[in-house]
């Protein structure tokens, strides 16, 4: 039985947080699992912070609100301010250092620091840091199989974006060796 | 059996509709049903149906009056404030005997209220939508998968009955994804003989009307009308019963609530407790029997609603006094957690059913 993951991701508008949190989502659809993808809504989305909550499990999904974490990834200083104290014992928070400047450790969470903004331009990846949060989850967490990841990607981007495919798996990799 | 994709509930309650055969969507735009307006303006014209956003909600209830009388499976959808204005045209639709589907995806109230996600249209959708003597069937959704059945079913139960048929949907469900497998699309829909389609002479002409001066007509009609209720409410109670056979606590609970009382019941029984859930799926007709088959063995009832408190009211009427029924909730777009309910659980529990 694979573990059950209560998954937080949270940011400003337009960094694609609902979209990395759908990848995540269709990886559990691909396995077969329980799962559920909650957005935030509302006036909040337009230039201030967007979250969405994210479930995985075996057993059916009761609330799609997650309201303790055990993987959070947090890609601004609001963010990572509103949501880390709500992570549970033993979690896991991602945070993209870049945008995030003042973190501090979080009694009984793994704190993972990546310049994941930083890393997509760099790399030729702009507004690819999203997904680049998500291989850093996987690789921290394994919510999934790694296949399973990269064909959660095929799912996601729609066709007329087909040539973001690889980018997004690029991205990806970019997360999983940072 | 086609596949699961994961969609929103309230694409997957508007995909669901078209292949029911519904082919007219008359609506205006508010948070958070708005998604399932846009979904119908994309698909509809690829199906050659109508999607037209209407002036107001008053404008789009009366258009759905118009494609129902014409014979045709039509839906419009809103959420709470909206729904306020589309009650009068609900109205006339009981009063002309008109099939049609009207979705709410409810947000918190009174007034322009919030945006985040409630249940405190309860009492409006099951006992005073629109003025006069009358009822409408209304659906608790509880997943996506649900918001598609539920909704593909509803046109059927529309005709069947003639009347209007609620899908009292939250924010919560309309938003959140869910794998979902959607329905087979059908293409024979039921006749409808009474529809005004025009007759060129070959029949009397049909009427369409909600207008009777006459007293003693009219309340003909009205008490034909309720021998129709009757008949809805013995053949079609619905709710969903999990763990309810050896429950000494019941909780009762529709549509999001009920996922997390879900959640409540699953945590106290690991503790001990012997909880156990009914979830309305119809919340008119009320699923009495569903109620009354736990009566001899349940020690209390507990409602759980994101509201101040209005199904309990129907829990209580079936109830009747033989056992204590309390109330949980949460109100104003805040969504209860299933370490409330439990607490609430344990609380009763130590009380024992006194």
């Amino acid at each position: 039985m694979a573990a059950t993951h209560n998954i937080v991701l949270a940011g400003f508008g337009g960094q694609g947080i609902l979209f990395a949190g759908k990848v995540i989502a269709s990886a559990g659809l691909i396995e077969g699992r329980e799962l559920s993808w909650l957005p935030s809504y509302g006036p909040e989305m337009r230039g201030g912070t967007a979250n969405c909550s994210v479930v995985l499990s075996d057993e059916p999904v009761g609330s799609p609100l997650v309201t303790a974490p055990d993987a959070l990834v947090v890609m601004n200083q609001p963010s990572f301010d509103k949501f880390r104290d709500t992570v549970v014992e033993g979690g896991v928070v991602v945070a993209d250092s870049t945008l995030v400047p003042n973190t501090s450790e979080i009694p009984g969470a793994k704190l993972c620091c990546i310049p994941a903004t930083q890393l997509a331009e760099e790399a030729g990846l702009k507004g690819l840091a999203n997904i680049i949060c998500v291989g850093k989850l996987f690789a921290e967490v394994g919510f999934c199989d790694r296949e399973t990841l990269f064909a959660a990607i095929d799912k996601c981007v729609p066709p007329k974006k087909a040539a973001m495919i690889e980018k997004n798996k690029q991205a990806l990799e970019i997360g999983m060796n940072a | 059996m086609s596949e699961k994709v994961l969609m929103k509930g309230n694409e997957a309650l508007a995909e669901s509709a078209i292949r029911a055969g519904c082919r007219f969507f008359f609506g205006y735009p508010i948070t958070p049903q708005t998604e399932l307006a846009a979904y119908m303006s994309k698909r509809m014209p690829k199906e050659g149906g109508t999607y037209l956003q209407a002036e107001s909600e008053i404008a789009a209830i009366n258009m759905v009056y118009g494609a129902s009388a014409a014979g045709a499976r039509v839906m419009t959808s809103s959420s709470s404030p909206g729904i306020s204005l589309k009650t009068e045209g609900i109205s006339y639709m009981i009063g002309a005997d008109l099939p049609g589907v009207i979705i709410n995806v409810q947000r918190g109230g009174p007034g322009l209220g919030g945006i985040q996600p409630s249940q405190s249209d309860y009492w409006q959708a099951t006992r005073a939508l629109g003025h006069g003597d009358g009822q409408i069937i209304v659906l608790a959704p509880s997943t996506v998968q649900e918001m598609a059945d539920l909704a593909y079913g509803a046109f059927d139960l529309a005709d069947t009955y003639r009347t209007p048929v609620m899908i009292l949907a939250d924010g919560m469900l309309g938003q959140m994804m869910e794998p979902v497998v959607l329905p087979e699309r059908r293409d024979e829909l039921p006749e409808k003989p009474w529809a005004t389609t025009g007759h060129k002479g070959q029949r009397p002409h049909n009427v369409v009307n909600s207008l009777y001066l006459t007293a003693d007509a009219l309340e003909k009609l009205n008490v034909e009308r309720f021998e129709r209720y009757e008949v809805i409410k013995r053949e079609e109670q619905r709710a969903e019963c999990v763990m309810t056979e050896d429950a000494d606590i019941v909780l009762v609970a529709f549509g999001a609530s009920a996922r997390i009382a879900r959640s409540a019941v699953v945590h106290a029984r690991e503790k001990g407790i012997k909880a156990g859930l009914i979830r309305p799926i119809t919340l008119w007709p009320f699923p009495t029997d569903a109620i009354e088959a736990t009566i001899g063995t349940a020690k209390a009832y507990l409602s759980v609603e994101m509201n101040m408190g209005q199904m309990v009211d129907d829990v209580r009427l079936v109830v009747n006094g033989r056992k204590p029924v309390e109330f949980y909730g949460r109100t104003g777009g805040v969504i209860p957690t299933p370490a409330e309910v439990l607490a609430k659980i344990e609380e009763m529990n130590a009380k024992g059913g006194e």
